[in-house]
């Protein structure tokens, strides 16, 4: 069976199992309205144009978020800072856009900058100390955010009393006023899907999807990376530089969730809230990264599914209360990052490998995702490098 | 009573795609010594996971003293008088020797430990056998030689009338060998019976009364010790005529390739070196054997000349040029090839392909790389030349996944790459560790191949029958210094052992400048 074949197939068993959970809880809840609104959390997607539009404009910055974990997976890191790049990401675009008064992509660059700076921080301990990335990007997910709250609570340009006559002060400035410039175009969507959410974020991130997986799987530096992550002390006995490897892969996914950040605040309907509680945006990237088994191309379409399911989520209030589909919506992408148990029992049934036998060996920690929006963060094993025998 | 203590009769195990176990019969009598002969993948630990209770058979039954029983778990193994010392030791480092004997058979009372009782036997035992310990030394501390007997120690303890050895002798010296055969022959006279699990021919010439031969999960046949010879033997293993004998012609010197003066390495297990003022030089078209008992620094000599470690002092020349701090891929570029001891470990990225792997040390290469893009046509191509000229194994050629391949073929796929880089100085360590005669054969021949095109080869090996047939010159290594050079033609496997456990050196300024003469 080929291996692309039954990470797709773990993924959508996997999903399936989600949601048929999603079902029961549901009935738990309120067994006369399940069926109907199980029916509306699947299709609810699909229903309409701007239901759709609104499942591309979540799905972007989900994506750029996905592609972010599942790039530092392939190369053998963990980076469970995607949230506070993302964070950092979102606040340079903004500061370029209300502050400096940039247009759409240069706001876009310094979000990408912004993010690759907050990457690079926890590749270069890991590098030079070995001090475990899950940690250092833990603590800069929290710096991030309330360093962004602080700039943002003290330049005044970055509130909304600043342009119009508001007394608004726990958010940013909404760039229909600030600077419609920095306002990522539509194209015209807008007209195609009646709805002010679409524009191009999804293509853009769509093409750096396609350009991440021709990184890692056409290009010298994307074997070199791919090799550092299978095998760290292999590929330094083939004279690569491993460390240097370890900060470029960190620096690549900071900025690829800084970009993420850029993406969502750039679409000119969501303001910044300037809040105490880190981004579920970067989180939800695991499950993602995970439920796409961190192929590129894998992660466009888990993104897609997850921002699915939210939309739909959306469709069962009031019926059920805002924090139960929380919880639902949570249950599914939970069981449906299940997909690396999933991956493996396939491969157990479908073949049996006696040379290998140890489908664990996966780069990919075990890693559980978090809730959607309250975060927790759990901690996995360090990203497992293949341990040498048990000499005697 | 039966004449056998143990059977396993007309065994069959299958796993998906493949008979581990095919209609295998395994008759094991009172107070002998039983080769259990196979290469790798043969079956032998199947079979053994059968005995234990691992895995259940699909066919077959196994009757200890002609009685039909029935194995579920090892602890009904353990209840049959079965031990079995495993080829990497199962003991917990930081316990004490004692500790470990008595671990999961800890005699207390109401839940306290009662060790002087303990003691006691353990220190009986061992004298009677003959099998020194230190029952307070913790095994973190004490030689390997003395962890095996720890082991044999530990089933004896539980009452163990039927004694499984695996791979026993891979670690110890000649000397410990002989020992060790000496013990299982008093164990025999105590009507205990021994299984010994090996492929060293020559030991079981030594020491058993009969052998049991498997190839690829079926059984060739059991033969008696006297009746046959070693080449029979390992006809029976492989399944052809076998050349177990090295066949090379007299050296034929050039320049010096490498140079090694004075090198220490820290050792990273405690604050003194782990090699200690090694000094030596290899020459186009010879041999060198680094030998030594597994430890003794070889391993941190390796990576400090490879450079996967730094030296502390001394100076490593590579064709004229000073590599003593020089990086991996200079080193490589100058022409050091590496066939590292750890294969899984270093020498490949195994849930890379083939094709991957056989690139890994020229990936970058113009013929490979093109404006930053691999070019995957070139690299295929490549490695189906390699495949076919190294006759690699595999199950989908060129893209099958490495982790799946046999450990003979992973270990050609190496030696495939390494030699095929056209180096100047090849570093094999431990090349044939854990393969089978037919591919230690096809290895040494490749090695032996190098020498006579004028290359330069640093072996490293823990095998003396490898040392003695493989090499032009010997150097013994003991605690990070090497203790003595030797000329294989004349020296004899005892007098490298004497120096590999310590207990003799040469005084190695006078040898050196001999050497160098030579």
């Amino acid at each position: 069976m080929k291996k692309g074949l039954v990470s797709a197939l773990s993924s959508i068993v996997s999903i399936l199992i989600g949601t048929l959970f999603g079902l029961i809880l549901l009935i738990a809840v309120n067994s006369g309205e399940a069926f109907t609104s199980f029916g509306k959390l699947l299709s609810s997607g699909v229903s309409t144009l701007p239901k759709l539009a609104k499942v591309f404009y979540q799905a972007a910055p989900l994506l750029m978020c996905g592609l972010s974990v599942g790039f530092a997976f392939k190369t053998g890191l963990f980076n469970i800072g995607a949230s506070g790049q993302y964070t950092v990401g979102a606040f340079a675009a903004l500061f370029g856009a209300i502050v400096l008064q940039l247009p759409w992509y240069i706001c876009l660059i310094l979000a990408m900058i912004m993010g690759a700076i907050w990457g690079f921080f926890p590749g270069l301990f890991k590098a030079l100390f070995n001090v475990n990335e899950v940690i250092t990007s833990i603590m800069l997910n929290w710096i991030g955010l309330f360093a962004v709250n602080l700039l943002c609570m003290n330049i005044p340009k970055m509130l909304p009393p600043f342009w119009v006559s508001s007394p608004i002060k726990d958010r940013t400035a909404a760039l229909s006023y600030a600077n419609p410039g920095a306002i990522i175009p539509k194209l015209g969507l807008d007209k195609v899907f009646d709805s002010p959410y679409i524009n191009i974020s999804i293509i853009i991130a769509i093409l750096i999807a396609i350009l991440m997986w021709v990184l890692i799987n056409k290009t010298t530096k994307g074997y070199e990376l791919r090799a550092c992550g299978y095998n760290r002390f292999a590929s330094i006995y083939a004279g690569i530089n491993a460390k240097s490897n370890i900060v470029l892969s960190m620096v690549i996914a900071g900025a690829l969730a800084g970009i993420g950040g850029g993406l969502y605040y750039l679409a000119g309907t969501a303001d910044y809230n300037i809040q105490k509680a880190l981004l579920g945006m970067g989180f939800n990237g695991i499950a993602v990264a995970l439920l796409g088994s961190s192929n590129p191309i894998g992660i466009i379409f888990s993104s897609l599914f997850i921002s699915y399911i939210q939309v739909g989520g959306e469709a069962l209030q009031p019926i059920y209360a805002k924090e139960m589909i929380d919880i639902i919506i949570a249950v599914i992408i939970y069981l449906s990052a299940f997909s690396l148990f999933t991956r493996n029992l396939l491969t157990k049934w479908f073949k049996f490998d006696r040379h290998s036998g140890n489908v664990n060996d996966d780069p990919i920690p075990p890693v559980v995702p978090t809730d959607t929006e309250k975060k927790e963060i759990t901690i996995a094993p360090d990203a497992a490098v293949n341990e040498s025998e048990v000499k005697a | 009573m039966s004449e056998y203590v143990i059977e396993m009769l007309n065994i069959t195990k299958e796993f998906p795609g493949i008979k581990a176990n095919d209609d295998i019969t395994l008759q094991l009598k009172h107070g002998e010594v039983h080769a259990l002969l196979g290469e790798n993948g043969a079956g032998k630990s199947t079979l053994m996971s059968v005995l234990f209770g691992l895995y259940q058979p699909e066919q077959g039954v196994i009757k200890k003293d002609g009685v039909v029983v029935k194995i579920n778990d090892p602890n009904d193994a353990n209840a049959l008088h079965i031990g079995m010392v495993h080829q990497h030791f199962k003991l917990v480092e930081i316990f004490t020797v004692l500790e470990n004997i008595i671990l999961g058979v800890e005699p207390n009372k109401m839940g306290f430990l009662t060790m002087d009782q303990a003691r006691k036997k353990v220190v009986e035992l061992s004298e009677k056998y003959g099998l020194a310990v230190d029952p307070d030394a913790k095994i973190e501390d004490i030689s390997v030689g003395m962890q095996q007997r720890v082991e044999i120690l530990k089933m004896l303890f539980r009452d163990n009338e039927i004694l499984i050895f695996d791979e026993p002798t891979a670690v110890l010296t000649p000397q410990e060998i002989d020992e060790l055969m000496q013990i299982m022959r008093n164990f025999t006279k105590e009507g205990k019976s021994i299984l010994f699990i090996t492929h060293k021919l020559n030991e079981i010439m030594a020491v058993a009364d009969r052998c049991t031969v498997l190839r690829k999960g079926k059984y060739m046949g059991t033969v008696n010790i006297a009746d046959t010879t070693v080449e029979d033997l390992s006809t029976m293993m492989v399944g052809r005529k076998v050349s177990l004998q090295v066949e090379k012609g007299p050296e034929n010197l050039g320049e010096e390739v490498l140079h090694v003066s004075n090198v220490f390495v820290p050792s990273k297990l405690h604050k003194g070196y782990a090699v200690k003022d090694v000094s030596f030089s290899v020459k186009r078209g010879e041999i060198v054997c680094l030998a030594g008992i597994e430890g003794n620094g070889q391993t941190q000599f390796v990576h400090a000349l490879t450079g996967l470690d730094k030296i502390a002092a001394g100076s490593i020349t590579l064709m004229g040029h000073d590599i003593s701090k020089a990086r991996i891929r200079e080193r490589s570029k100058l022409g050091m090839s590496h066939i590292p001891e750890d294969r899984h470990k270093h020498g490949l990225i195994l849930d890379f392909s083939l094709e991957e792997n056989l690139v890994l040390q020229r990936y970058w290469q113009p013929k490979f790389e093109k404006a930053g893009f691999i070019n995957f046509k070139a690299v295929r191509d490549y490695a189906d030349k390699l495949i076919e000229q190294y006759d690699i194994r595999s199950g989908q050629g060129a893209v099958t996944a490495c982790r799946s391949m046999s450990g003979g073929n992973q270990q050609k796929a190496i030696v495939a790459r390494e030699i095929d880089r056209d180096p100047e100085l090849l570093v094999a360590v431990q090349p044939t560790r854990g393969l089978d005669v037919g591919a230690i054969e096809y290895i040494h021949k490749q090695l032996v191949a190098q020498r006579d095109e004028g290359k330069a080869v640093l072996l490293v090996s823990l095998e003396l029958d490898e040392v003695m047939n493989v090499s032009d010159r010997i150097l013994v290594m003991y605690e990070g210094e090497i203790v003595g050079v030797f000329d294989p033609k004349v020296t004899t496997v005892q007098e490298l052992g004497l120096y590999m456990a310590g207990a003799k050196r040469q005084n190695m300024k006078a040898e050196e400048s001999e050497v160098n003469k030579a």
